[in-house]
């Protein structure tokens, strides 16, 4: 069943400038996006820098206003809701962000911080509400005094476990982590991974999965979203992506992944050039200016996410030459 | 053997804050040979980026100070100069770039002035012509497209892929015997971190250089380091060739660092394998080994007495009792 479905979504965001200070561009920093996530499973969104990824997670929770689009949840477009029906909609849906020192508010204490969720939805009396935050404390690791402590006393793995606990506090259906592990070094990475796959396990929520570094990303989801500048260059389940990668980009961003193992050293550099600008990208495909097979349709059509014939229709692609491309 | 360009003995880096003394570096020694890359892998908080602050005579002063020990440049004792001939060791003979380029290139000055700063100071006799074709020189060398148009813009107007390359840029200038390079592809996407880490290589390959590399990404490791040292807690923990490390990780943290990576050869959605617990404070560090707090194979020596760095050869050296067993 398809909790999230995601039409069409654009995100534009205008740029002030000149003297009497008026609009002179726009930015397209989700330029036609559509995917769905189906319940209990994973979609990760995979990008660099500037891609759109993060735009796309705040305008699913309705923290920015979409351009244009259509989001629904579990069938129930959500993409003008307001007031008190956005309030019950984040119930359902939450979010974890990537640097837990910003996310969690430095004044008040943990015990504060894990009870507001629920005084905002009127869950429970006081007393049920404190032995719930005994009990979130207890699901995400962290001992029981932590009720007194202050976020400054915690270090950044646990805050990021405060922050899981938060997000899960009222049992949503789907949950955004945005970069949720990019902050933390390995060995605390490992122990945060673990534990969102776990809580996944039991509590059968869906998750979208927002990360740049595509080892991780492969570790947690089911299916997989390749970005470049506010578009979805592929879409796939996530072992045909990593088998089978047509997109140039994502061939190239798959490639220059360095692996633990020095005897597999990379002898070329797979990809040139920088992205461009998203406030002038090349019209039609994103990426012609730095793809090698790039051919003069490629800067007169933009091509579209579709699945090439004869293989499997879940794996979508927007290349012209996609599936005819020989690995270089 | 021939003499090592660089010999670091028994070095001992203190910090002295309003919580203590914090004992930064303990007891670290290593050597790199020229035209050698050096590896520094650890997480947050182990001396790394102390250590190369150390070599430099860069620790913010009044609270950080070495304490004992000796860092010989070719035999000569860099932490017994004076301010003054420490001048003429740095950017002459080595050389710093840092992760985020943005903090360490001054964002109201021109790339021609940063660049022709560094040439005036280290070569007075320079003519104002000679310097700015020796700059332009340099840009091109380092891969920067329309040098001559770059040299007129300010940091702000470049990528952080353009920003790291002008820092190597500026770094190379008075052709260094040594380049420290810390985490310098941390903040970059990883398209661009695959052409910067293939630069560095190719420069190497042109000047001889030695590189001392400090990251905590044991793929980037992988990918140039010809040794590596492993830091936790202010300690070498384990230092060996670049394939010895690899192939038989000896410390209990190093195997533990390398298990906890999700990587692309490994079956995904698998529970990985974890480090328990966190780091000690550095005001409060145990007795003994400082890893014992988190090892499975601690026992009772291990929480009195401090383990050696030791091992059966010059090519891999381990700070732990218990090495010959974990061998097999």
């Amino acid at each position: 069943m398809e909790i999230l479905k995601v039409e069409e979504l654009k995100m534009h965001f205008p740029v002030y400038g000149g003297i009497f200070y008026r609009q002179i561009a726009r930015v397209f920093a989700v330029d036609g996006v559509s995917f769905s996530i189906e319940a209990g499973k994973t979609l990760g969104l995979v990008g660099e820098s500037g891609c759109g990824k993060s735009t796309i997670g705040r305008a699913l929770l309705r923290l920015y206003e979409p351009t244009a689009g259509r989001i629904s949840f579990e069938g129930k477009d959500i993409t003008h809701l307001s007031g008190s029906s956005l309030r019950e909609l984040r119930s359902d849906m939450q979010m974890i962000f990537q640097d837990p020192f910003e996310s969690l508010n430095p004044r008040h204490t943990v015990g504060s911080i894990l009870e507001e969720p629920f005084q905002i939805h009127r869950w429970g009396t006081p007393l049920e509400r404190r032995q719930e935050v005994l009990r979130l404390l207890d699901r995400v690791g962290m001992p029981a005094d932590s009720v007194h402590k202050y976020p400054h006393e915690f270090s950044g793995g646990q805050r990021q476990r405060i922050g899981i606990a938060r997000a899960i506090a009222l049992k949503p259906k789907l949950i955004i982590c945005d970069e949720a592990v990019s902050a933390l070094d390995v060995s605390i990475q490992s122990q945060i991974l673990n534990l969102l796959v776990e809580l996944q396990q039991e509590m059968g929520m869906a998750y979208l999965f927002i990360a740049h570094d595509l080892s991780v990303i492969r570790h947690v989801s089911d299916q997989i979203a390749v970005m470049y500048l506010g578009r979805i260059v592929e879409i796939a389940e996530r072992d045909s992506l990593y088998k089978n990668p047509l997109h140039p980009y994502t061939q190239a961003l798959i490639a220059s992944i360095p692996v633990p193992d020095p005897r597999r050293r990379k002898t070329f550099t797979p990809l040139q050039g920088e992205v461009p600008s998203p406030l002038n990208p090349p019209p039609f495909c994103h990426f012609v200016e730095r793809c090698a097979y790039a051919q003069a349709v490629c800067s007169q059509q933009t091509p579209q996410l579709s699945s090439i014939d004869g293989s499997d229709p879940s794996h979508r692609v927007a290349c012209h030459f996609a599936g005819r491309l020989s690995h270089k | 053997m021939t003499e090592a360009l660089l010999e670091v003995k028994h070095l001992a880096t203190e910090f002295i804050t309003e919580q203590g003394v914090a004992r930064a570096l303990d007891d670290i020694s290593f050597h790199i040979n020229a035209g050698e890359t050096l590896g520094i892998v650890g997480e947050s908080g182990c001396g790394k980026s102390v250590t190369s602050l150390s070599i430099m005579r860069l620790l913010p002063r009044p609270a950080g100070s070495i304490v004992s020990g000796e860092v010989l440049l070719q035999g000569q004792d860099l932490t017994r100069l004076a301010p003054e001939e420490m001048h003429h060791i740095r950017g002459n003979r080595i050389a710093m770039i840092f992760q985020e380029p943005m903090t360490a290139l001054n964002p109201v000055y021109r790339v021609e002035r940063q660049l022709g700063e560094t040439l005036v100071l280290h070569n007075p006799q320079m003519s104002k012509d000679e310097i700015r074709a020796a700059s332009i020189r340099m840009l091109k060398r380092v891969g920067i497209p329309a040098p001559e148009r770059r040299m007129q813009e300010y940091p702000h107007q470049l990528s952080g892929g353009m920003r790291q390359r002008v820092m190597i840029a500026i770094a190379l200038l008075c052709e260094p015997e040594i380049l420290i390079a810390d985490e310098p592809t941390t903040a970059l996407d990883v398209t661009i971190q695959a052409q910067i880490l293939q630069l560095l290589k190719d420069l190497q390959q042109e000047t001889g250089m030695a590189i001392i590399f400090i990251t905590h990404d044991l793929g980037v490791i992988a990918e140039v380091c010809d040794r590596v040292l492993v830091m936790y807690s202010g300690r070498i923990i384990e230092q060996a060739e670049i394939h010895t490390l690899f192939d038989t990780p000896l410390h209990p943290y190093t195997r533990g660092l390398m298990n906890a990576i999700p990587r692309l050869d490994k079956p995904a959605k698998q529970v990985l394998s974890t480090i328990p617990g966190m780091v000690p404070s550095l005001f409060d560090t145990p007795p003994g080994c400082r890893f014992q707090n988190r090892c499975e194979y601690a026992q009772p020596q291990c929480r009195a007495t401090t383990p050696p760095l030791e091992g059966d050869s010059d090519q891999h050296q381990v700070r732990c009792f218990r090495f010959r067993e974990l061998m097999h």
